[in-house]
């Protein structure tokens, strides 16, 4: 205990951190009398989590609110100050490189609105758990999130105004193909009970996955010189600090208040450390092809974060009883594919993605080559020389036929089989007279364990052949209707702009005209 | 054995920060990266009010590093004068 002099010049107590938590985190709550417990707490019990004593519940930051406000508000002004920097110094001009807003595209589209999702998910599981310790952690938990979604809308505006697809990121979250996999992923996490959202987010994304999200792509964003990026993206990490924290004590405190939680909580995390890994799929893309300057591999970040890291958690979580998941070690033999299959997807169907593809030049290979030196020149470098190839002859590849989409993670089936990285992997499961199809035995697994969710899953190639993607102005009568046309029109896109190939976009010559502008006082060419 | 890690942005008071946990910590290994630092130290860490102090010069609140942390792993246990990160296994 330390003493301090107040204002009178008297020394008096101050309490300590245990002290401080405890007296703001306990005796808050109490026994209804009016409604029966069972009617306030409505989701609490039906999942089968047994609890016996919340007061176990105990966060370790043992942050209060008090201080919490205070901390939020000195990282929110560091970051505001840093993001008006870099707006009002043309910051966007110290980029290395325009396609690197590409990423930052497919940030907004695909991460923002589940910044969102995640502060809706904390308020209302924040509501419905009974005890008072985690009802203020997620709390805190649903303000950061939706900190973040402000924060992450404010830095990536000011590119808005000067680049191409940022413009209807809200309209496209709910329509896009792509996009529809992380909007999958969180609606379901969401839809799920309590204690199944805390393990869902708070521990398998937060903890074992977002490290991977937010870490080295930062890093990389720093590395290219976005200032805002950078700004939002550490400021946001530091509160996933708080919330790693939160998922481990969320799934610590199940497992001892009561044996039978066990199998719950382990199956809960082979499907979300499942559901999340999927997710990151975009991620491992972001890494490895679309920051011009390279921080590290996918596989790299791989080993350190989920490797090292997630190495070290469930060797400490066995003495509960938990395993790693199922699909760990998929997962991460998987790392020296995942990136280069899923660019390979986008640069095909460039003309549906709202942001700008490209072959890898021949620098940027030599790098792949030197990074996954079992597999790129193997399986992946002869493909992106045929494209590039074809791009020369003035013959690009697209891909007209719309892919099966895996009924699970929404992905197209673009991953390989385990082992054998030469043919797609499918799995099919029959449920009421129906095949479904999967990518991966990991999603199939989720699929079989709770078929009755999985088949009401809006998958948007269903959807446009079920004549449901098209605009109110669509004619598919008309002798020249062009089907896909129609859905990257109601996709809300700006056609032939934002959804054409990098070389000879306008970000490209715009950014490359700009620059010149930098050290001259002449108009700029072209 | 498990490394326990801890990363910061990179600025002034993480510079301190970073450098009372190689101080108390002597098998701390510290990574810089663009814009961050990352320390790993293997099955735990130790970070002490009083070092950082000494090492910036002025009192110094542990929880202020919610201001500058980037990322951590391990169980934490904190109190007014030590953060703590380990693994119990």
């Amino acid at each position: 205990m330390t003493m301090t002099n107040d204002a009178t010049g008297t020394a008096k107590k101050k309490l300590g951190l245990k002290e401080r938590y405890a007296l703001m985190t306990r005796g808050l709550d109490w026994e209804t009398t009016y409604q029966p417990m069972e009617d306030v707490f409505p989701y609490a019990t039906y999942e089968g989590i047994k609890v016996h004593d919340w007061d176990k519940w105990e966060d370790p930051f043992r942050l209060t609110m008090d201080a919490y406000w205070k901390y939020q508000a000195e990282k929110e002004q560091k970051l505001y100050a840093i993001m008006d920097a870099f707006a009002q110094n043309n910051g966007h001009l110290g980029l290395t490189d325009a396609r690197y807003i590409n990423a930052l595209k497919l940030f907004l589209t695909g991460v923002t609105p589940l910044e969102y999702m995640a502060h809706r998910g904390f308020a209302h599981v924040g509501r419905q758990l009974p005890g008072v310790g985690a009802r203020v952690a997620c709390q805190m938990q649903s303000l950061d999130e939706l900190r973040h979604a402000q924060t992450q809308i404010h830095s990536m505006s000011n590119y808005n105004k000067l680049y191409d697809g940022f413009h209807s990121w809200r309209h496209m979250h709910d329509r896009v193909w792509y996009l529809s996999v992380p909007k999958s992923f969180f609606d379901d996490a969401i839809t799920a009970g309590p204690f199944e959202y805390m393990i869902a987010i708070g521990f398998s994304f937060e903890y074992v996955l977002t490290n991977l999200l937010f870490v080295p792509f930062i890093s990389g964003a720093a590395y290219n010189g976005d200032m805002g990026a950078m700004a939002f993206g550490f400021s946001a990490q530091s509160d996933e600090s708080r919330h790693m924290t939160l998922g481990l004590e969320a799934i610590k405190f199940m497992l001892e208040q009561d044996p039978d939680n066990l199998p719950i909580v382990q199956h809960w995390i082979d499907k979300w450390f499942w559901r999340g890994y999927r997710v990151l799929t975009l991620v491992a893309m972001m890494l490895d092809y679309m920051l011009p300057k390279k921080v590290m591999s996918w596989k790299e970040a791989w080993e350190v974060y989920a490797e090292q890291n997630g190495g070290a958690l469930f060797a400490d979580l066995a003495r509960y009883g938990i395993r790693p998941p199922l699909g760990w070690q998929q997962a991460c033999d998987d790392k020296d594919h995942l990136s280069h299959q899923a660019w390979a997807t986008f640069y095909q169907y460039q003309a549906a993605a709202p942001f700008h593809t490209w072959v890898p030049s021949e620098e940027d290979m030599a790098w792949q080559a030197d990074k996954y030196p079992d597999t790129f020149d193997k399986y992946y470098r002869p493909r992106f020389e045929q494209w590039a190839q074809m791009e020369a002859e003035g013959n690009r590849f697209n891909n007209g036929t719309l892919p099966l989409l895996c009924q699970v993670c929404q992905i197209p089936m673009l991953f390989t089989e385990p082992g054998d990285p030469t043919r797609i992997c499918y799995r099919e499961s029959e449920y009421k007279g129906e095949t479904y199809h999967t990518c991966s035995d990991g999603c199939k697994n989720i699929f079989d364990h709770e078929q009755e969710k999985y088949i009401q899953a809006w998958l948007p190639v269903h959807q446009i052949y079920q004549g449901n993607c098209f605009g109110p102005d669509a004619d598919p009568t008309s002798p020249d209707f062009n089907p896909l046309l129609e859905v990257i029109k109601w996709y809300g896109y700006n056609v032939g702009v934002d959804n054409r190939p990098y070389e000879g976009s306008e970000d490209q010559t715009n950014f490359r005209a700009w620059k010149q502008q930098t050290t001259s006082n002449a108009p700029a060419a072209g | 054995m498990s490394t326990v890690f801890i990363a910061f942005q990179t600025n002034e008071t993480s510079r301190g920060i970073v450098e009372a946990i190689e101080e108390d910590n002597p098998t701390a290994v510290v990574q810089e990266q663009p814009a961050m630092v990352k320390v790993d130290v293997p099955d735990s860490m130790t970070i002490r009010r009083s070092t950082i102090e000494e090492k910036l010069g002025r009192r110094f609140d542990l929880q202020e590093m919610h201001v500058h942390l980037i990322t951590l792993s391990g169980h934490i246990d904190e109190s007014d004068d030590e953060f703590n990160l380990s693994w119990k296994q």
